[in-house]
Parts: structure tokens; C-alpha cells; sequence
């Protein structure tokens, strides 16, 4: 199988400035295309060893990624991006190309894949079993699970929990973990071996750096899990971590208002949230210190088995 | 103008074609008709044509995506509906219903797969206060607060400003007319309103006649400024001939009642590009009846030149060097077309310069 990594960088480059690069994430497949050099540094190095399609396959989305024109380049120049011909978002600032990027993949995703309830959720998974992780930007949902990741757990995803809708099972969609702010640091010392983006900073969400998804959940992205709990995280400094039952109602509403189209998917989306509160346990988690929230997870697989 | 036509207008032609594409056909025609907005409509023809389960996978799993997205607004639309009936019961004003909220209230083959924003409807103008003043008590707001627009809408165009519901955003153009007050074309509303159908099992809800219809979606996208959605109001055209052609009389109704209606211009164009680009069936008898409708020779070649582009599914792999022209200059028409020169002049001014820049121009 082709990766990104086989091609090698020249033909990485020529294919993202030529017909574009068509790069299976999980069970989609995206044609990139972009002249931006920093940007083919950033795919080289974040998705080495995600499976490339060759030109004239069916692609899911197509994205470009282009500077500016005109004196732009010069003065302060930007990063645009199309979807297939139209602009859905204002450009940013040149350095902030990769961020966008990844912006503009989960955009794709939950703006359209439909076949899926698709949750705003981190999503891990150990002995086939998964814990969702849904919770709003500053919860510290990313860092626990970049930590969960870098500790034995797999990553599924850090941002798009996917749940079929025929049988409540959830799809991988590993791709870089985005980081913020403190957790950069955090990370790079709680994870010296992982591989990380430059950080780059006044972003919207403050400095963003990603941290490569580990080859193995690379490579098993097609293995689907089953989910076992949902956790909604909370770090809060000083606090000892602590699991608090959800009851089922309301871990319903609030699954709910993380999925992006719940509503889009009507009967289907209240059958998909209904079962899968049903398959889990639901919890409220507090936590200040990494290695006792792994703990906890490792607790609850253990009384699971 | 590309030498082969786009794969798009081939597959609308002849949805059964979808069964020998490849996958490289297939990347191409998806990306073509979701820039149309044709992706769910594309499913429902592939249904239709029973060859929707032997398409790839990954293509399937693409025009569900899309199907889901049609499937919750009609749901919406319904709602939305039922919610209008109540609030305008009181009025005893018979709701006639335009374009897509008609196609879907009424369950028309035009309105398969179709995505709309407002739901149009059409009022005797001596009841445009009386269905304001209801809507407005039911929780719809007017748009358009600033003087120009009101007057802009009220004096000169053939609708309210468009008026929004505070809670669901969603949003009614009260109509009193198809076309503005200050088009040189004037079709009575009186003569439409009383060939009106109601829809059966639908809420007091009509329709215009089948040939109405068919003119109104005509005039309508062949008076426009922005054909963004060209090729699928064409396709709805296209629909509605196909779907009203069978019925007994429509076809020897329809050259006539466009020119009782002064939309003999608007019908020819329709004909013309619906057989040209769609392959719409038209007995021969009536592209010839219809013909009277035709502009001149040179003026027809122009408009050729401009349609030909603008009907194409607005995709970067479906224009050539001129497309941009071509759509700026039927722009410039649109606005021609709603007011006399002089008017338009004033009007453009204005909203470049005078109206507040919060207001998208209209």
C-alpha cells in the first residue's frame, strides 16, 4: 500500500501542486492540493504513514489551500482555502496553513458525512472497548486524551467521534491531535518520543500544535470499536480525579448537543444517541493530574473484564 | 464552451448512464453536482432509474449524505407549512403556494431532492396587511428595516420585504405578483390566482395551474440576475414538463397561455434550453407554437451565448474563458429586466453609496 511517506517529498510536492494528493483518513478520502511548501513539510510530517490513493480514484472532498495574490504575498501575506471552488471561510494569517488544514478536514466531515451520528468527541480505544470523550474547547478533553494515546490506549480520534448508524459501532478516524496553550508543553513533556507540529501561535484558539497519531492507530483504522463509556471531562486545577455517574436522560441532551447533526438525522440521530446511552456507562470526570486520570480509565477497564 | 458537454447534463438526460461510470467519471460528476446542488436530486433519479444499488459504494454512501440533508427539510418544510396555514386560517385567504414550497407541498417529481431557503407564497394585493399583519402576530418579523428597501419592495417589486420567524429563522416571501410593478412584462395575478389548484390533503394550501407553473419557474429563472442555481432551475423546468406533459391538454394549453400571461419570451427560452441542454421530450408542434415568443436573430445568438454558459453546472471544470462574462453580463440584465433605465440607475447608486453597508443589496 501507498503512504504519504512512500511517495517521498518531491512527489509529495508535485502531486499537491499538480492534481492534488488524495490521502485516506479513517473511511474517507480527501484530494489536497496546495503550492504551499510549509504545508507539504506539515502533511509530510504529521501523516507519513496514511494510505494515498492514486489520481482518478473517488475522492470524498476536495480542498485547496493557496497563499495570496497580488501584493498580499508581500505585506502580510495569508492562506485561503476552497472547497472544491467555493471559499467557505475567511483566510488566515500564511503560518497558520496547517492548522487550517486540519480545520478544514473536520469541517468536511461534520458538515456532510451523514451516514454517521458524528460527535464533537474525543474517541479511544483499548481491548476493543471505547471511551467517547465529549466536551466543549478549554475542558481538556485533547490533552487527556493525548496522554490516554501515549499510555496504551489507541486513538481513534481526538476531535470526530464516528457512530454508525446501523449498528452503534464507532469508525477511527485517526489524524493529529491538536493541542493548545499550556498543553503544548505539557504534552512535549509527557510524550518526549511523539512527534509534534511548531507551535504556532494567535491562532482563534490561541497557540495550536499537533502530535502525530501513532502508526499503529494508523494502520488499524479500519477496525471499528465498540463503545463501553462516555466521559465528560473537566480539568480543574487541584481537583483529585473523580468519576461521577450521568444519568441516562441527560447524557442523552448533552450527547446531543455535541453531535453536529443530530438534528439533520432526525429519528435516526434520537436512535443513535438512545442506543448508544443505553450500550455505555456515562460519567462526569474531574481531574487535575494526567497519571491519576489514566488510572481511572485503566480502573474502569479492569472492573469491565 | 467545452466541446463535450459536462458529464452532469448527460447523467440528467439519461440517469440510467450512471450505471457504466467509473470511478474517475464518478469523482467528476459528484463534484459537479454538489456545486449545482443536485446531489440528492442525483440519488433520487438513480433510485428512479434502478440503478442506485449497483453504483460503487463510496458513491452511494455520498448521495445518501445528501438525501438525509433533503429528507430533514422536507420534514421542515411541512412543518413550516402547517405552522403558515394557522397562523393565516383566520385571513380566509387562499394560500397559493410558488416554486419549491410547491413542488414539495404538492409532491411533485420537480421537487425531488430540491433544496429551497423561503417559502414563496402569492396573495391578492388588496390582502397583502391583512396576511403582514397575521404573520406578524405569529411571530414572523419584517426584514429590511431601512427606508429605501421598504420603499424598494413596496412601491416598485411584486413582494413584502422578506419577513423572518424570530424563533426558527425561517423565512415567507409574500408575493402579490410573479414579476415587479416596474417590469415592462406584467402577467395579471387575478388570472393566475383563479386558475389556482388546491393541493389535495394539503392544508388549504394551492398551486398554480400546471402550465402557471411551468411559466412562472420560466420567467423566473430567465429574469434573474445570478444563476448560481441555473442549472437546476432548469432541471426543476425540465421536471415539470416531463411530469405535466402527460397530463390530457397541457402541451396545446401552454404556447397560448404564455401569451395570454406576456410570457411568450420566457417560454421559448425555457423550451429552448430544456431540449438543448436536457433533452426535455417537446412535442414538435409546440417549439413551433412557441416560437413567437423568440427574440431576434442577433439578440438570440447573444442570449444563446450568455445561457449556454450560465445553465452549466457552476463548476471550475465546466466553464471556459468566457463564463465569467457571460454570468456578470446576465447580472446586469436581471437588473434591466426589474426596472426601466433611468430607476435602475437611481437604484443601483443607491445602494452603493446611501444604504447602510449592513444590509446585503438586493
Amino acid at each position: 500500500m501507498l503512504t504519504v511517506a512512500g511517495l517521498g517529498r518531491r512527489e509529495l510536492a508535485a502531486r499537491l501542486r499538480g492534481p492534488g494528493l488524495r490521502l485516506q483518513t479513517g473511511p474517507f478520502v480527501t484530494c489536497v492540493q496546495s503550492p504551499l511548501a510549509p504545508l507539504a513539510e506539515s502533511l509530510a510530517a504529521m501523516y507519513a504513514d496514511y494510505p494515498v490513493l492514486e489520481e482518478g480514484s473517488l475522492a470524498d472532498f476536495h480542498v485547496r489551500l493557496s497563499g495570496s495574490n497580488g501584493l498580499r504575498r508581500l505585506l502580510r501575506p495569508q492562506v485561503h482555502f476552497h472547497y472544491d471552488g467555493m471559499a467557505p471561510f475567511q483566510p488566515l494569517p500564511l503560518n497558520q496553513a496547517f492548522p487550517m488544514f486540519e480545520w478544514a478536514m473536520n469541517w468536511c466531515v461534520s458538515s456532510q458525512a451523514n451516514s454517521w451520528l458524528v460527535i464533537h468527541a474525543a474517541v479511544i480505544e483499548k481491548g476493543g472497548v471505547a471511551a467517547i470523550l465529549p466536551a466543549p474547547p478549554g475542558s481538556g478533553k485533547s490533552t487527556l486524551c493525548a496522554a490516554l494515546v501515549n499510555r496504551g490506549w489507541r486513538l481513534l480520534s481526538d476531535e470526530l467521534t464516528l457512530v454508525r448508524l446501523d449498528d452503534g459501532r464507532v469508525d477511527p478516524l485517526p489524524r493529529p491531535v491538536s493541542l493548545k496553550n499550556a498543553s503544548i508543553g505539557i504534552m512535549r513533556g509527557y510524550a518526549p518520543d511523539a512527534a509534534f507540529t511548531r507551535p504556532v501561535a494567535d491562532t482563534v484558539k490561541g497557540t495550536v500544535a499537533h502530535m502525530r497519531a501513532s502508526s499503529e492507530s494508523v494502520a488499524r483504522a479500519w477496525q471499528a470499536a465498540a463503545p463501553a463509556w462516555i466521559v465528560f471531562p473537566k480539568w480543574e486545577a487541584g481537583a483529585p480525579a473523580e468519576l461521577t455517574s450521568v444519568p441516562q436522560a441527560r447524557a442523552h441532551m448533552r450527547l446531543a448537543e455535541n453531535a453536529f447533526n443530530y438534528s439533520l438525522l432526525g429519528k435516526a440521530g434520537f436512535h443513535a444517541v438512545a442506543r448508544l446511552v443505553d450500550a455505555v456507562d456515562t460519567f462526569d470526570f474531574r481531574y487535575s493530574v494526567l497519571d491519576e486520570a489514566i488510572a481511572v480509565f485503566e480502573q474502569l477497564l479492569l472492573e469491565r473484564a | 464552451m467545452t466541446t463535450a458537454p459536462p458529464l452532469l447534463l448527460k447523467v440528467l438526460c439519461e440517469p440510467a448512464a450512471m450505471a457504466q461510470l467509473d470511478e474517475r467519471d464518478w469523482d467528476l460528476l459528484l463534484r459537479q453536482t454538489l456545486a449545482s446542488n443536485l446531489a440528492a436530486t442525483l440519488g433520487l433519479l438513480a433510485e428512479e432509474a434502478g440503478v442506485l444499488a449497483a453504483l460503487p459504494a463510496r458513491v452511494q454512501r455520498r448521495l445518501g449524505w445528501a438525501r438525509t440533508v433533503w429528507e430533514r427539510h422536507l420534514q421542515a418544510v411541512d412543518f413550516e407549512l402547517r405552522q403558515i396555514a394557522v397562523a393565516l386560517r383566520e385571513t380566509g385567504v387562499p394560500l397559493i403556494l410558488l416554486k419549491g414550497g410547491a413542488y414539495a407541498a404538492a409532491g411533485l417529481p420537480a421537487g425531488a431532492g430540491r433544496l429551497f431557503s423561503d417559502i414563496d407564497l402569492l396573495v391578492p394585493k388588496e390582502r397583502l396587511a391583512d396576511v403582514e399583519s397575521m404573520l406578524l402576530l405569529h411571530g414572523w418579523a419584517g426584514t429590511h428595516h431601512d427606508a429605501y428597501d421598504q420603499r424598494y419592495y413596496r412601491e416598485w417589486m411584486h413582494e413584502l420585504p422578506p419577513m423572518q420567524h424570530m424563533r426558527r429563522a425561517s423565512v415567507i416571501d409574500v408575493h402579490h405578483a410573479i414579476l415587479p410593478e416596474t417590469a415592462a412584462a406584467r402577467p395579471d395575478p387575478a388570472r393566475l390566482r383563479a386558475a389556482a389548484r388546491p393541493i389535495p390533503g394539503g392544508d388549504g394550501f394551492y398551486t398554480l395551474a400546471p402550465c402557471d407553473m411551468v411559466l412562472h419557474s420560466a420567467v423566473h429563472l430567465f429574469s434573474e440576475g445570478e444563476y448560481h442555481h441555473g442549472l437546476r432551475d432548469l432541471f426543476d423546468l425540465h421536471r415539470l414538463l416531463n411530469g405535466f406533459g402527460a397530463e390530457p391538454g397541457f402541451w396545446a394549453a401552454l404556447p397560448a397561455r404564455a401569451r395570454e400571461l406576456e410570457l411568450a419570451r420566457p417560454l421559448f427560452y425555457a423550451l429552448r434550453y430544456c431540449t438543448r441542454l436536457l433533452g426535455t421530450p417537446v412535442p414538435a408542434g409546440v417549439l413551433e407554437a412557441a416560437r413567437g415568443g423568440a427574440p431576434n436573430p442577433a439578440l438570440l445568438a447573444l442570449m444563446d451565448a450568455l445561457f449556454l454558459r450560465a445553465l452549466q453546472p457552476p463548476h471550475p471544470s465546466c466553464a471556459d474563458a468566457f463564463d465569467g462574462a457571460a454570468r456578470a453580463a446576465l447580472y446586469i440584465r436581471g437588473n434591466w429586466l426589474r426596472m426601466p433605465p433611468l430607476m435602475l440607475s437611481r437604484h443601483l447608486l443607491h445602494k452603493a453609496f446611501l444604504s447602510p453597508k449592513a444590509e446585503p443589496a438586493q
